[in-house]
This record gives C-alpha cells, sequence and structure tokens, in this order.
C-alpha cells in the first residue's frame, strides 16, 4: 500500500461518480479507429502461422521442417526446439511452454507443433502445408467421468493425484482432488426429513470473445524486443513471455491493444511466445493472428463437469446437511478448476453441515482457462436446480427457502471463513419486491431464480497521474480496460480532484511506463486501479497545495483543497482568490516543475460478491425452442462509479450465461475432433435472440475502498445456468439436468417424460 | 497468539492439524513461522496462498496485521476470468 494511504470507506456526496458520461473510446470503435491486436504494423513484418495437430493425443516421432525452410519467401520455421526449457522446475510455467508448443506428445486437437514466418500470408500456408509431422496417435479421452476411469488413456505417466493419502502408486488423470467444508454431512443427513440427491453435467463452452488472439512481435538482435498484443493482463504477459524466452523483463516492452473481449480467456498466453521466438529466428517483426477455428481448437475453453449434489432438509426448508463431488476438466494441464467449483457450491448459504469435493480432470481437450468467475457457474446450476426441487416438493416458495437459508453476516462460508457484510440477503429480498416475480405468466412458460456467488479479488496495481501545462489531466494506469475502465477512473480521478469529468483523459500504459500491473482478472479492473488513482489524485493534490502556498508565499498548511482549487486558509490569508488546477499549472515551471502524483499499491478487501437472476422463458412443447421473455439481474455493486457499464457488465454476463445454458457446446467426434469450430455451428446468443435484460443495482458500499466500490465484472454469469434450468424445468415439468438445454436434449427429456 | 485454519491441502503439509496456533504479528511473519515448522508449506506458498483476517481475503499483503482473536484463514490463492 502506498505509505500513507487510507483505503477505508468514507461516505461523500458524489460529483462525478455515479454518472453516464459519454465513453472516451466509444468514438475510435464505432468508426473503426480503434487498434486491436490485428491493427497493429511495423516495417519489414512478417507473417506467422501455426500448424496445429490433427490428433487427440499423439506421440510426435519426427518433424521434418526441410522443405519448408527452402521454399522462397519463408523466413523461419520453429519448433519446440527453438523454445527450450528455461521452466527451471516451475511446473506451471512448463505447462504453459508445453501449450504454447508441442514437446514430443500433443494432448488435444489443435494443439501446436510448428510454426512459420513468411513474407505474406499465402507463403506462411505453403510453408505449414510442407512440414511433415510423424505422428504416433494414442487412444484418446474427451469426456470427464470416463477420464476418471482406471481403464482410461493416461494423458501424462507422471501424474500421480494430489491431495490423497497415502500418494497413490499409480498415475492417473485425475490431477488433484480438494475438500471443503465444515461440520458432520452423515448426522445432517440424518436429521433431515427430506433428502434430494441429483447429477448433473455441463458441456464445455468458450468465453466467446468477438476478436481473435493476435499479436506483433519483434526481437532484435541485441536483445531488445516489443510485443503489441491483445490481452487482459500486459505485465504479466511480459513476465511470462520473458521467463519463457529468456528474455529480460525490462528489455520486452509490451503494449496492450484495445481488446475486443476476454471474459478470462485473455489471461493466459497462447501464441505469443511463438511470434516472439519466430521474430528472434528470423530477425524481422512478425504478426500472428489467431483463425477462429484456432480460438475454438486451442485457447480458451471452460471445463466440462460432473457434479452430484445432494441437499438434506427439515419440512420447513431449513437445511441440515448439503454435499456435492464435482468433476471438471483441465484439459492436459493441472488447474485449479474443480477446487473453485468446490468452494463456491454452497456459499450463498448458511449451512452447519457442508462438504465438497472437487476432482482435476486431465481429458484430450485444449487447456481450461479462466471464463468469468471461473467454475462457480456451473455448480450453481446443480445446488440451485436441487434448491428448486426440494422447494417443490416441499410445497414451499423456492425464493422464501433461498432467503431462509441465506448466508448474512456471522455466517461460516461453506470454503471456510466467516462472512463480514455481505450481499446475498438484500438481492434476494429485492428480488422478492421486484415486479418480475409477481408478473402473469403465459402458455408453455415458466419463470426460474437462482443465486450466485463469486470471490472478487484486487492485486498489485501502479498508477501516474500527470497535470498539463493547460491544468488538463492524463491518467496513466496498467490495467487493461475491458470493460469500460478508462471512463470510470476518470470519473474517480475528476471527482477526487474536484473538476470536469472531460479535463482527464485515462489511457491503458505500456510495461515500460509504470510498475507491474497484475490482470484485469478477478472482478479487480475498476476496484483496484480506482484505489491507484484516488491515492495518485492525493498526491498530486498535495504538491499542488504546496506549489499554491509558494505562489501566495503562505505556509502549505493554510492552503486546502476544495472544489479542484487550492484556498487559502486562515484570517490573514482569506482574501486570497482560490487557485485553480490551471492556474497552479501554468506557474509549475517557477513554482518547482512538473507536477504528478503517484501510486504503487496492492489492493486488497475486495469483498466477495452476490447476486440473484430471475429468468421466464417459453419452451415450444413441438420443437423444445427455448426463448427468453423476460430477465432480470439484481447485483450489489458497492458503488457504481459508472452506471451503463455496471448495466453493461451485469447484461453481459446473463447474456453469455444464457448461451452456455441454451446452445454452446464444444462437440468432439469419437476420433476426438472439435467438430464444431466456428460461430456457424457454435451458436451465441446475438441481441435478436433476446429481450432487454433488466438490471437492479444495489450498493451496499465495501468497507475497504474509499468509495466503497466492489467488482461487477464475473458474479453475474453464475446464475444464469441454474435460473434458466429453473424456468425450463418449470415451463415444461421437467428436471433438466445437462447444460445446454438444447433443442434435442429438451425434447429427449420431454419424451421420457412421457415414457417414450 | 492468533488461532490459524488451515484449507485441506496445507493440512497435508503440517501433519494433518486443522488449527494451529501461531504468534505472529502480520502475514508476512506468519508465513514465515509456517515455513519455518512446516517444510511442506514453501511449495504451496510459492503456488500461492490467500489469507483470509475476518471473512476478508488478502492476496499480497503482506503486512496485514493479524488482530488478536481475528478469524484468520488460510486459503488456495484464487484465480479469476
Amino acid at each position: 500500500m502506498t505509505m500513507g494511504f487510507d483505503p477505508t470507506y468514507t461516505a461523500r456526496t458524489f460529483t462525478s461518480v455515479g454518472t453516464r458520461p459519454v465513453r472516451p473510446d466509444g468514438v475510435d470503435k464505432v468508426t473503426g479507429r480503434a487498434r486491436y491486436g490485428a491493427d497493429y504494423n511495423l516495417a519489414g513484418q512478417l507473417v506467422g502461422a501455426i500448424l496445429r495437430s490433427p490428433h487427440a493425443h499423439a506421440r510426435i516421432r519426427n518433424i521434418d521442417t526441410t522443405k519448408a525452410e527452402m521454399l522462397p519467401g519463408v523466413k523461419a520455421v520453429i519448433t519446440a526446439a527453438d523454445l527450450p526449457d528455461l521452466t527451471n522446475g516451475n511446473a506451471g510455467l512448463f505447462d504453459m511452454l508445453d501449450n504454447c508448443m508441442a514437446r514430443g506428445k500433443v494432448f488435444y486437437d489443435g494443439h501446436a507443433v510448428a510454426a512459420v514466418a513468411a513474407v505474406d500470408a499465402q507463403t506462411a500456408r505453403e510453408a505449414l502445408a510442407l512440414i511433415v509431422v510423424d505422428y504416433e496417435i494414442l487412444p484418446h479421452v474427451t469426456d470427464v467421468d470416463a477420464a476418471m476411469q482406471p481403464s482410461a488413456p493416461l494423458l501424462h505417466a507422471t501424474v500421480f493425484t494430489s491431495g490423497v493419502d497415502p500418494k497413490p502408486a499409480t498415475p492417473s488423470n485425475i490431477a488433484n482432488r480438494s475438500q471443503y467444508g465444515h461440520g458432520d454431512v452423515d448426522a445432517g443427513f440424518a436429521a433431515a426429513d427430506l433428502v434430494i440427491a441429483r447429477s448433473f453435467k455441463t458441456e464445455q463452452s468458450h468465453q466467446g470473445y468477438i476478436e481473435p488472439h493476435a499479436c506483433v512481435a519483434n526481437v532484435n538482435p541485441d536483445g531488445s524486443s516489443e510485443l503489441w498484443v491483445c490481452t487482459q493482463g500486459h505485465f504479466v504477459f511480459r513476465q511470462q513471455c520473458a521467463e519463457l524466452l529468456g528474455l529480460d523483463v525490462s528489455r520486452l516492452r509490451v503494449t496492450s491493444s484495445e481488446i475486443g473481449g476476454g471474459f478470462g480467456g485473455k489471461t493466459h498466453i497462447w501464441a505469443e511466445p511463438v511470434a516472439l521466438a519466430l521474430s528472434r529466428k528470423a530477425a524481422r517483426p512478425v504478426k500472428l493472428v489467431m483463425s477462429r477455428e484456432a480460438v475454438f481448437r486451442a485457447t480458451g475453453p471452460t471445463s466440462a463437469t460432473s457434479i452430484d449434489v445432494k441437499i438434506g432438509v427439515k419440512k420447513d426448508g431449513t437445511i441440515t446437511a448439503a454435499s456435492a463431488d464435482l468433476r471438471y476438466t483441465c484439459g492436459p494441464y493441472v488447474g485449479p478448476w474443480a477446487e473453485l467449483g468446490a468452494m463456491t457450491a454452497f456459499a450463498c448459504y448458511a449451512l452447519e453441515n457442508v462438504r465438497t469435493i472437487g476432482y482435476e480432470v486431465l481429458v484430450n481437450r485444449p487447456k481450461t482457462a479462466a471464463y468469468r468467475a471461473p467454475s462457480a457457474p456451473m455448480a450453481a446450476f446443480a445446488v440451485e436446480s436441487v434448491i428448486d426441487e426440494i422447494a417443490a416438493k416441499l410445497g414451499i416458495n423456492a425464493l422464501d427457502m433461498r432467503i431462509k437459508n441465506a448466508a448474512k453476516q456471522g455466517t461460516r462460508a461453506s470454503y471456510g471463513p466467516v462472512y463480514g457484510p455481505i450481499g446475498i440477503g438484500p438481492t434476494l429480498e429485492a428480488a422478492k419486491n421486484h415486479p418480475h416475480m409477481s408478473a402473469p405468466l403465459g402458455k408453455n412458460q415458466g419463470r426460474g431464480l437462482a443465486c450466485g456467488f463469486w470471490f472478487n479479488f484486487g492485486g498489485q496495481t501502479c498508477t501516474s497521474l500527470n497535470i498539463g501545462i493547460d491544468g488538463t489531466v492524463n491518467l496513466a494506469v496498467g490495467t487493461v480496460d475491458v470493460g469500460g475502465s478508462r471512463a470510470s477512473l476518470s470519473l474517480v480521478a475528476a471527482e477526487e480532484l474536484g473538476i470536469p469529468y472531460g479535463q482527464v483523459t485515462a489511457i491503458v500504459a505500456d510495461t515500460a511506463s509504470l510498475g507491474h500491473n497484475d490482470m484485469t482478472d478477478g472482478s479487480r479492473g475498476t476496484f483496484s486501479s480506482s484505489m491507484a488513482t484516488i491515492s495518485s489524485a492525493r498526491n498530486a493534490i498535495a504538491i499542488m497545495r504546496a506549489r499554491a502556498a509558494k505562489m501566495w508565499d503562505i505556509p502549505a498548511e493554510n492552503v486546502a483543497w476544495e472544489n479542484g482549487h487550492a484556498v487559502a486558509k486562515g484570517d490573514t490569508h482569506g482574501h486570497l482568490a482560490p487557485l485553480s488546477i490551471k492556474d497552479i499549472a501554468a506557474k509549475a515551471s517557477t513554482t518547482g516543475g512538473p507536477i504528478a502524483g503517484h501510486s504503487e499499491l496492492v489492493a486488497d478487501g475486495a469483498g466477495v460478491s452476490f447476486a440473484t437472476h430471475i429468468c421466464d422463458i417459453e419452451v415450444d412443447p413441438e420443437t423444445a425452442l427455448s426463448r427468453i421473455i423476460r430477465y432480470t439481474v439484481i447485483q450489489d455493486a458497492g458503488k457504481a462509479v459508472h452506471p451503463a457499464y455496471v448495466e453493461g457488465q451485469l447484461q453481459g454476463g446473463a447474456t453469455q450465461g444464457i448461451g452456455w445454458a441454451l446452445n454452446e457446446e464444444y462437440v468432439y467426434g469419437a476420433d476426438g475432433r472439435l467438430q464444431n469450430a466456428g460461430y456457424l455451428d457454435y451458436r451465441v446468443p446475438v441481441s435478436s435472440d433476446l429481450p432487454m435484460i433488466d438490471t437492479q443495482i444495489l450498493e451496499i458500499p465495501n468497507p475497504n475502498h474509499p468509495y466503497g466500490i466492489r467488482g461487477v465484472g464475473e458474479t453475474s454469469i453464475v446464475p444464469p445456468l441454474a435460473a434458466i434450468a429453473n424456468a425450463v424445468s418449470n415451463a415444461t415439468g421437467t428436471r433438466m439436468t445437462h447444460i445446454p438445454m438444447s433443442p434435442p436434449r429438451i425434447l429427449a427429456a420431454l419424451d421420457a417424460q412421457k415414457g417414450h | 497468539m492468533v488461532e490459524i485454519t488451515l484449507w485441506g491441502a496445507l493440512r497435508d503439509a503440517t501433519g494433518g492439524a486443522e488449527k494451529i496456533d501461531v504468534d505472529a504479528k502480520d502475514i508476512r511473519d506468519l508465513f514465515r513461522q509456517l515455513a519455518d515448522r512446516y517444510p511442506g508449506f514453501t511449495p504451496l506458498a510459492d503456488r500461492g496462498i490467500a489469507v483470509s483476517i475476518d471473512g476478508v481475503i488478502y492476496r499480497d499483503t503482506w503486512s496485514r496485521e493479524l488482530p488478536p482473536g481475528a478469524e484468520i484463514f488460510l486459503l488456495p490463492r484464487l484465480a479469476g476470468g
């Protein structure tokens, strides 16, 4: 934390924060001037291309690049041999390296095996076709439950399940087991009047960002390097790329482009080390742009899951015990995905007896990446479905049952700690009072409701606030703007300085211009950088007060800062006219030089986040096509800095959840190849598919932020799978247990109900 | 003296204890003492450990004080999207 900066919440009346000014990046984006990952070029730039495995699991016997290297126009061909292992025993870093370029084995359809840099795209494609890879095809497994069987094809002979005692003697695709909970679950179930146990499956979905991964890399012969890249975290990308390529962090300058969606998928390096290695070998800049097909086959899907949930209740709806076994795919490399599901599954509820067990399962699919509150939506789907089923069986209102069991201040969370002040209760009460809950439903329509939880976090953050010589302000931040943070941070700077929003211009600075910043993930962008912006502004104000004191020739302690002006205080100075930032900036050269405020801090204390969603759906009984009729999101934002952006986050999360719930899934053939690597066959919802998504923002201040701000980016994707499943189940009278609830699945469920 | 509650994987590294008492003034001091006491702690710390103090999760503020009587819970470091 910056010395002397106190992040504690202080109630105040806001002037700029809470308003809805025009977004500063809007004109560039709608006129096509905004520069995304592929919109950057360097003199002498080559075109990079990656050869990908057509096999789900195979040993690489040999790669012959001779003919490709001889093709005129080809300037570099690389394989794993050009990316030597510099990871020094760091298993996580080695997995990144192996994922960027296969080393000895390919683990999924789309795994990179070689890359070329050529003078144009056609030559690059021709060169890829000339690379001969000799594969020994191995048995593969893509299904999470099948991969856990002892007879399943083994991805790694070196992986033994961790988290079990004693350590297993044989390797397994189950990379890790984790367990959370407290109390006596067996006693809790024994005390229940009703126990319901159900099994659920969710299919793998992709974040579905519109902009594919793209970068331009330039490694100079002297080792100085630059990378222009579409990313959620250019500082972290710099660190990881530098470690994998043996570069000095300070000599690799990374600039983040505009970002056409990330949602967690752009927190992982995929092609960037390959582009840098190609540039290093060719001694020329290299642009590498992924195709949509490559994005689907080789980046960022969430886990496919298989989840068992069991909940016991008293007749009045009080939960006596709850348990869940959660099995999540990780792709070929272990991740924290099932563990996050195990931590979040029952986080909305006050439970005396609870146990969750997570299993990280390795399969022949691309490496799982974070996707907006990673792992929580699938767990919420399973838990919230059983809550609804229990309420129906007991004949009590499902919303009242949730209110009865909701966690509150002092509740021990299912993942361990005791909650401080939290917002699940207020979102449920708001839902109960919302007109949506009492609106009539038509034929073939059903209403569903669900809650969701996400942790939120902060992290390392650095900002610089520079006062221009005309008194206007530049704010340089290091968290990538994925959802409007340049606007919200400008509002915060304006608020703190006491000047109009239009006098502040925020940019995302490159990695050479600021100290390290963690990713924009964990809903931390506005939470963290607003804290650093407030700190920077206060530091700049302290300097401006001192400068005004010099201009007036009075003691600095007699100068206050009010409404964007230095104001002289005290009986002897009261006649002095206040000085604006413009007045002080105009004299800066003679009062000490440039004026700036900096801040370097760790933003912690983000505070957990809850949401409640209500969904009305209509299901065509003949075709099983579902149509969302009405959708309402209720979420606590702490303080909505730019409410339109907050609403956009809530609507965006709900929309992605709707797509995941109803349509989106990775479809693998028996050969382990992805069958639908494109938006024609992997259909995401578009505006014409959806009603206006209504939002209700609650503002319960976060005690650990000066303005009470909480992150809002992720929680909105947690309840939709469950809310929609409950709505479909209420519309059809059939409990849906498999996501996505595509028409064939709903039809099959309806047929089963009819006894066909 | 503060009582520390450990999540499952950490319990394996500390010989199975769910709760341990440590005389630590802040998170840095706590981690230093745990590393000294339990050899299995350091690899887990390298992978990332978060500290919940009265329900608020801290990932990097190692200077955060551990107030007497506070509920302190060690968790794995979280990933987000």
